[in-house]
């Protein structure tokens, strides 16, 4: 019977499920997790507006660390593999997730990029999801860390205006700080307001030109580095796993 | 524009609901969604408005519930002033998140004759 609006309707009956709306998504999410901890592979989900520099730090980070470290990337975006073919010339094995008009990846097309890329010679994989300060923070990936890369063209306030992706972000990476002596940027101030939007803010000032920077996100990384398992490779090459969409299968 | 992507999780997760207690057609929706979940309300009832039809919400009603977010010291409690820094004055600790990030279905209110 109806409680709710009191009409007493008796063939209205008041379901309870008190769920994430995005359960679906999460459960994805766990799914991808468990692969990328199981293979000893760091997975960030690198975000930040168009024009941020998410694609050129990563250049630099190869540049900086492809001698000692295996990076592999897959790139969200609308409409071309531009991105994807930067980061293979620059020597990261990358791959596209081309998303139309989406303006976020999900946790599904990116167990869908892993089984068509698989990431399980990497030291660390790099989801460089669609430039966009709103929609990719509510989508869990299954990544280790969430990065925002936030370039000093954009303006301190930033943080203030998109305070969910903030909040959401385990570092910040401030780009383009070359171009600070052109411009009337105050690193204080944006500082001050990742305080106000991010709990224990992290920023770290990177060039991608200059590499300025690059050694101490480097580090930030390798902090967070998971124990690579000695079986990871034969693993990510011959691993039969359950799937929440009810098939098991090889992973090539 | 995530909130159709949000509507269409929604509707699938009522279809389940009502295919498994019977419910031929549903009346209202309750959700309850954070200020700072990241999804816009307007924008949530714009989407649900359009793809409603023809699914089984066709004609129901959103109830919205939406939380304010609230932070606090995870050790001393104390709640941390709208807009100041995220972290405890007393205890120097980063804030936590009490509320407010909240993407929930509470409650789907259905026709279920054989219930």
């Amino acid at each position: 019977m109806c409680e709710t609006c009191g009409c007493g309707d008796p063939e209205i009956v008041p379901v309870e499920v008190q769920e994430r709306i995005l359960s679906d998504n999460d459960a994805q999410a766990a799914h991808n997790r468990s692969h990328f901890e199981s293979l000893g592979v760091l997975a960030i989900n690198l975000m930040g507006s168009p024009g941020a520099g998410k694609t050129a730090v990563l250049e630099a980070t190869v540049r900086a660390a492809g001698a000692t470290l295996r990076l592999g990337a897959v790139s969200g975006d609308l409409a071309t593999d531009r991105d994807a073919d930067r980061l293979n010339a620059a020597g990261i094995q990358s791959s596209t997730i081309t998303t139309g008009s989406a303006c976020h990846l999900d946790a599904r097309l990116v167990h869908h990029a892993l089984h068509h890329a698989p990431c399980g010679d990497c030291d660390m994989f790099f989801i460089e999801n669609v430039g966009n300060l709103v929609c990719p923070a509510i989508y869990d990936l299954g990544q280790a860390a969430n990065v925002v890369a936030l370039s000093v063209t954009e303006g301190e306030d930033k943080p203030l205006k998109y305070p969910v992706m903030f909040q959401k972000s385990d570092l910040v990476l401030l780009t383009k700080i070359d171009l600070i002596p052109h411009l009337d940027f105050d690193v204080d101030a944006v500082e001050d307001a990742l305080a106000r939007v991010m709990p224990d803010a992290k920023m770290l000032k990177v060039s991608a030109k200059t590499g300025e920077g690059i050694d101490a996100w480097l580090e930030w990384l390798e902090a967070r580095r998971p124990a690579r398992r000695p079986d990871a490779e034969s693993l990510a090459h011959h691993e039969h796993h359950h799937h929440p969409h009810g098939h098991s299968h090889e992973h090539h | 524009m995530h909130e159709y992507s949000i509507v269409g999780s929604l509707i699938d997760r009522v279809q389940q609901e009502a295919a498994l207690h019977g419910g031929t057609r549903v009346h209202r929706l309750h959700v309850k969604i954070g200020e700072l979940s990241g999804v816009e309300v307007a924008l949530l009832r714009t989407a649900f408005d359009t793809f409603r039809e023809r699914t089984i919400c066709e004609g129901a009603e959103l109830a919205i519930d939406s939380v304010v977010a609230v932070w606090a010291c995870p050790r001393c409690d104390r709640v941390i002033a709208r807009g100041a820094v995220l972290r405890c004055d007393t205890c120097g600790r980063p804030a936590r998140m009490i509320h407010g990030d909240e993407i929930i279905l509470e409650r789907i209110e259905m026709e279920a004759p054989d219930v």
